[in-house]
């Protein structure tokens, strides 16, 4: 069996492994994030969540989920 | 009676209380509270999803985004950097236009630093926000923002979460004739009858969060704003009689025995 390569990103802060060849999509399906409640950033740029599964994600990049919270 | 209505950028809602939605104790709690406040806008904050604990309750869980309207803020911005991101993200979360700025200028006291807040607010409305901006409470910033494109002028009643109330009442006074776009106290509060004042003072609205939220009976101060709102507009557009000096006896002074 060929060994999938892993590439390294960071999630809102915290470093993440995922496969080489995984896009976007892929990466937000797997911590579940629910997309109609987010906003999604990469590299701070945001992104347009019609257009995630098009994105193939490189080594070091960086990712920010945010949503709503409590506040004044 | 006519209805009286609040209008913010050609919006309009019967509650002229906005209420924010931190510090509470939880998300039930502070549903309930924003219930029995009768609030149709609340302030929620932009932060990072928690990617490490999945359950965490949600905010739109809890307070229905259909019903109420969310507000998004920029509390925690210290510059226009910061507050720009911040609110386009808010935007991509599902459309919001109508935004709250807060750019804040010293840690210690809250207060807003007002060069970072106007240059934001041209930024905002160029890119078609509704902007609420919170702002000193000073007529000659006041007027700049509303001249930047600024949808309410919402000044400070004293430092955010000091409970001290309107400290500067000439000032929102002066305020309120210089402009008609809607002037909202925002920050300061402290009791029902700081909301009471401010809407006496003919403000359009108040926002409340830590007096409701951290009083020892959130749901009764939530109720407590709302009637203190309600009156204030009552007694406001009631007309008050003049102050005078001397007194002058309620009874008639003929047919004394």
């Amino acid at each position: 069996m060929k060994k999938i390569k892993k590439i390294k990103i960071k999630i809102n802060g915290k470093i993440k492994s995922i496969n080489q060849d995984s896009n976007l999509s892929l990466a937000l399906k797997n911590l579940k994030i629910p997309l109609n409640k987010v906003a999604i950033e990469l590299n701070e740029e945001i992104i347009d969540k019609k257009k995630i599964n098009k994105i193939k994600l490189n080594k070091n990049d960086k990712i920010e989920i945010v949503h709503f919270i409590g506040g004044g | 009676m006519k209805k009286d209505s609040l209008i913010i950028a050609n919006k309009k809602f019967n509650s002229r209380l906005i209420v924010g939605t931190g510090k509470y104790k939880n998300m039930s709690e502070c549903a309930k509270a924003i219930k029995l406040s009768g609030a149709e806008i609340v302030t929620v904050a932009v932060r990072r999803v928690n990617i490490s604990d999945k359950n965490k309750p949600l905010l739109m869980d809890y307070i229905d985004p259909k019903k109420i309207t969310y507000l998004p803020n920029t509390a925690g911005c210290f510059n226009s950097k910061e507050a720009l991101r911040t609110l386009r993200l808010a935007r991509e979360i599902g459309g919001w236009k109508l935004v709250k700025l807060e750019v804040l200028g010293d840690k210690k006291n809250l207060f807003p630093d007002m060069i970072e807040t106007l240059k934001s607010t041209e930024v905002l409305a160029k890119e078609g926000f509704k902007v609420m901006v919170y702002c000193n409470d000073d007529p000659l910033m006041a007027k700049r923002l509303e001249n930047s494109g600024a949808d309410a002028i919402m000044p400070l009643a004293a430092p955010i979460g000091s409970g001290l109330g309107i400290q500067n009442k000439i000032n929102i006074q002066i305020i309120r004739k210089q402009t008609k776009l809607p002037l909202i106290i925002d920050a300061g509060l402290g009791q029902a009858s700081d909301a009471t004042i401010a809407m006496e003072l003919g403000c359009d609205g108040v926002l409340v969060n830590t007096a409701i939220a951290k009083a020892k009976k959130p749901f009764e101060m939530a109720l407590a704003f709302k009637n203190a709102v309600i009156a204030g507009r009552q007694s406001f557009k009631s007309g008050r009689i003049d102050k005078i000096l001397m007194g002058n006896p309620s009874s008639p002074s003929k047919g004394i025995i």
